[in-house]
């Protein structure tokens, strides 16, 4: 069930008789996906192809003594072997690809570990071979000498003086003094505002806890995988999938010190990616081997090798306190989040330290985030990364600040909620945001006042996402028939295609059918950021209204030019060339006429559009959860969810509901049942869905959405983005519901039933 | 004239306890040059690590972006997702 409550605000195109935007037509990419025929990263097959496969450390820490490859090359049918020594020994260097800045030295020993392995299965070599057996036999054959080092996966501990130091060049950044020895802290950073002491002081009541969640899996169903080719010539070509092909393209050259030029990187269909696939594992690692061999080489990661070395997100560690007035109104916060960032730095603490308080305005604060490395997989960005970490924390203390105080939680947050004209916590004024109007629709809906029964509990979570827009390139071309094809450079992981050709098919007058949508290799479009921080259906959609507009005026223009009138004679209604002037008697001109005379006019039909595109509006959800706890077992089943979420316009309501719903399954997981759990050797022990278990249909109930519709006068149609504001909220909500069902505060993730269990039984 | 705050710490590593500056400038551009010349290295921190948020509106990589006279301007870390 979805609801969808509107508020128009001013959005360009949006005159409240759209055609084809806001309606639910049937996805483009669905045929394709339920016969099977879609094309993933694994798919592709290239004659002489080789299969590629990588030998991972066992070891949580050493260092690589020697690394002995004589006899695995000896192996019939080991076509290539590489090691760190096949790829440039690249110095520490921040450089832009994608959404934000990267280091490239971690990014390629994170590829390929150099004179060190810092998690249980950091790459130490790889081999092609003409068969996997053949692969998996040279991987046995090739003999690695380790010094194994005292290894740290906990972020306290990591934390620590005399933790193990993952590596020696890093000193604490942040800090007022730098600091004289290495430390596992890569980075502090601290947002503040007020007089905290004094608020605290002067505050009526206080709530203080110690949040903690574990490191969780983006866990997409399509594992990392890719095929490459390196010709003679120098030329490359990768097959991939990923967020992103223009990510991949750069990363690689990065990596491997090549051209851009000579790398064309195609996108597969992409079977999840949740933030996951914005970075490289096996690309770079392809290449070389093909260049070594001169064969095109497959390579495709297992789930073990999904869980152990592809990015996860941070395991945090978070305290936070408040402070309100008897009225409920929050007057101080004093929050510390450590987030686990893996085995090279940047976790998404900075990101959680901004959104952590970002739905309150709350005149007193003090929020300080560490982050930190571990010998674990380096974290990857997971939707909205770092906000549901810091929101678990924060949503969890309003919990117990609304109970302390005797207040109903929703009104708590209504009373302290940031509105349209105040400064966010992270700085910037807010516009154009519709968080009073998406707590409102969780107070109207019947879920908020429906009967709980025995052993059941309610919870309420709010959260907050930036969203981006960022640099976009999208193409029209108008096929002779009067069809058209959008062709952009973003991959589509939400439901983009969709919406890419809805919306130019509302510009264009056309039938949503008429509009075939594609994805584009790095050779076919111009460059476009990887699809990520909810950003496609804002920044491209913005590429695609815009080149449709272009093809609009010159279709006018082409139209006057076949009736024999000055072109501002011409409107465009509906699809066709309409003459103003009816006196004229000119007959309309549809879009299919005038294609086909389009050589008679001019030539092809065709406008692309790049663009850079700025005034993303954020979004916020609100998320409200009945539980129901079995006492004998711990087991919690999730009875009703209802998700309520500022959405901007909905450009295809289907697909936003489907990300509420989506995120919201990933987040109960998180709150449940996901975790790593490492040995006392540092190596991860679930590393496998059947250990590592995320919801399935089975686990959840259906999930209400509710789209509230505040448009973003910045996006044509009014979209913001929607694909991550569902993960923030839900961990929250969950263990605020499971919190309520057995009557005990719980403040650990997973909600596992030997903890809740345990809460019980204690009493 | 623009009122620019720098609402993250990692400001201060350039402008020490300043976190607030009235610049004459016209654009984004106009602005970051004159923040570095004030503080040193400073500009090149915002152009590589900052997003720039302009009466509320916040902008990645806008270096002509026009900063209208007497609005806000927030440096804030450039924001990325999943």
């Amino acid at each position: 069930m979805s609801d969808v409550l509107e508020r128009r605000d001013a959005a360009p195109l949006d005159d409240g008789h759209l055609k084809v935007v806001g309606t639910r037509p049937v996805r483009p990419d669905g045929a394709d996906k339920v016969t099977g025929k879609a094309m993933y990263g694994a798919d592709l097959a290239m004659p002489g192809m080789v299969v590629g496969k990588i030998l991972r450390s066992p070891h949580a820490h050493a260092r690589i003594v020697s690394i002995d490859t004589r006899k695995a090359r000896a192996l019939p049918g080991v076509k290539a072997i590489v090691t760190a020594a096949d790829f440039p020994d690249l110095a520490s260097e921040e450089f832009e690809a994608g959404e934000s800045a990267g280091n490239l030295r971690d990014l390629s020993q994170n590829v390929m570990a150099r004179h060190v392995v810092l998690y249980d299965g950091h790459a130490v070599a790889a081999v092609a071979a003409t068969s996997s057996s053949i692969a998996d036999e040279a991987l046995a054959l090739i003999v690695v000498d380790y010094e194994v080092l005292p290894h740290v996966t906990e972020v306290e501990a990591a934390m620590s003086p005399d933790a193990p130091v993952l590596h020696a060049h890093m000193f604490t950044q942040g800090l007022a003094v730098t600091p004289d020895k290495p430390s596992n802290i890569a980075k502090r950073n601290e947002l503040t505002r007020g007089d905290l002491a004094a608020a605290f002081a002067e505050a009526d009541v206080t709530v203080e806890g110690r949040y903690t969640t574990a490191a969780v899996h983006q866990g997409y169903i399509e594992p990392h995988a890719c095929v490459a080719s390196y010709a003679a010539d120098g030329q490359c070509q990768v097959w991939s999938s990923s967020q992103g092909q223009f990510m991949i393209r750069t990363y690689c050259a990065k990596v491997l010190n090549l051209e851009s030029s000579n790398i064309r990187v195609t996108p597969a269909e992409i079977g999840g990616g949740f933030g996951g696939k914005t970075t490289v594992y096996l690309e770079p690692v392809a290449l070389a081997l093909s260049r070594q061999c001169g064969h095109p080489v497959k390579m495709v990661m297992t789930r073990d090798e999904v869980f152990r070395a592809s990015g996860p997100t941070s395991a945090g560690v978070m305290t936070v306190k408040l402070g309100a007035k008897a009225d409920g109104t929050i007057t101080a916060a004093d929050v510390v989040l450590k987030f686990q960032a893996g085995a090279f730095e940047g976790s998404p603490v900075g990101a959680g330290s901004m959104t952590a308080l970002a739905c309150y305005d709350i005149p007193n604060f003090s929020i300080v985030g560490y982050d930190v490395v571990t010998n674990t997989p380096k974290v990857a960005a997971y939707r909205a990364p770092g906000a549901p970490i810091s929101a678990f924390a924060v949503e969890t203390a309003m919990d117990e600040l609304a109970a302390k105080l005797g207040m109903d939680p929703l009104a708590l947050r209504e009373k302290n909620a940031v509105r349209d004209g105040m400064k966010a916590s992270y700085g910037p004024v807010f516009k154009n945001i519709g968080y009073v109007e998406t707590l409102e629709a969780i107070r109207s809906h019947p879920h908020y006042t429906a009967p709980l029964g025995p052993n059941q509990g309610r919870g309420l979570a709010v959260g907050f996402w930036f969203n981006i827009g960022g640099e976009s390139t999208a193409a029209v071309n108008i096929n002779e028939d009067g069809t058209a094809v959008v062709i952009s450079g973003n991959p589509d992981i939400g439901g983009s295609r969709a919406s890419m050709a809805m919306m130019a098919a509302e510009v264009l007058g056309l039938p949503v059918e008429k509009v075939r949508p594609i994805v584009a290799d790095t050779a076919s479009i111009g460059f476009s950021m990887l699809t990520g921080g909810s950003r496609t259906t804002f920044a491209t959609g913005m590429a695609v209204t815009q080149a449709s507009q272009k093809i609009v005026e010159d279709l006018k223009r082409r139209a006057a030019m076949l009736m024999d009138v000055s072109v501002d004679q011409v409107d465009w209604v509906d699809g066709v060339a309409v003459c103003r002037d009816a006196s004229k008697g000119k007959a309309d001109l549809s879009l299919a006429h005038i294609a086909e005379k389009s050589g008679q006019t001019g030539g092809p039909i065709g406008a692309q559009v790049s663009l850079n595109a700025q005034g993303a509006g954020p979004g916020f959800g609100v998320h409200l959860c009945d539980v129901e706890v079995d006492p004998e077992t711990g087991h919690v089943t999730v009875l009703r969810y209802t998700a309520a979420q500022d959405v901007g316009k909905a450009i295809h309501p289907a697909y936003v509901e489907g990300q509420i719903q989506g995120g919201v399954a990933q987040g109960v997981g998180w709150a449940l049942n996901e975790e790593y759990i490492f040995d006392r050797t540092g190596h991860m022990e679930n590393a496998g869905f059947l250990d590592y278990r995320v919801p399935v249909a089975s686990d959840l109930p259906m999930i209400d959405s509710i789209l509230v519709e505040v448009a973003n006068p910045r996006h044509p149609f009014g979209a913001k983005g929607v694909g991550e504001v569902p993960i923030v909220p839900p961990l929250a909500a969950v263990g605020n519901a499971v919190s309520a069902a057995i009557g005990k505060r719980l403040t650990d993730l997973p909600m596992a039933p030997p903890k809740i269990r345990a809460a019980i039984d204690a009493g | 004239m623009p009122h620019v705050v720098a609402a993250c710490s990692s400001c201060r590593a350039f402008t020490g306890d300043v976190a607030a500056f009235d610049v004459e400038a016209a654009t984004v551009r106009e602005m970051i040059r004159e923040l570095d010349r004030r503080y040193p290295g400073f500009g090149e921190h915002i152009e590589r690590r900052m997003a720039i948020a302009i009466d509320g509106e916040i902008h990645q990589d806008a270096l002509f972006a026009p900063l209208p006279p007497g609005s806000e301007v927030v440096l804030i870390p450039r924001i990325g997702g999943g």
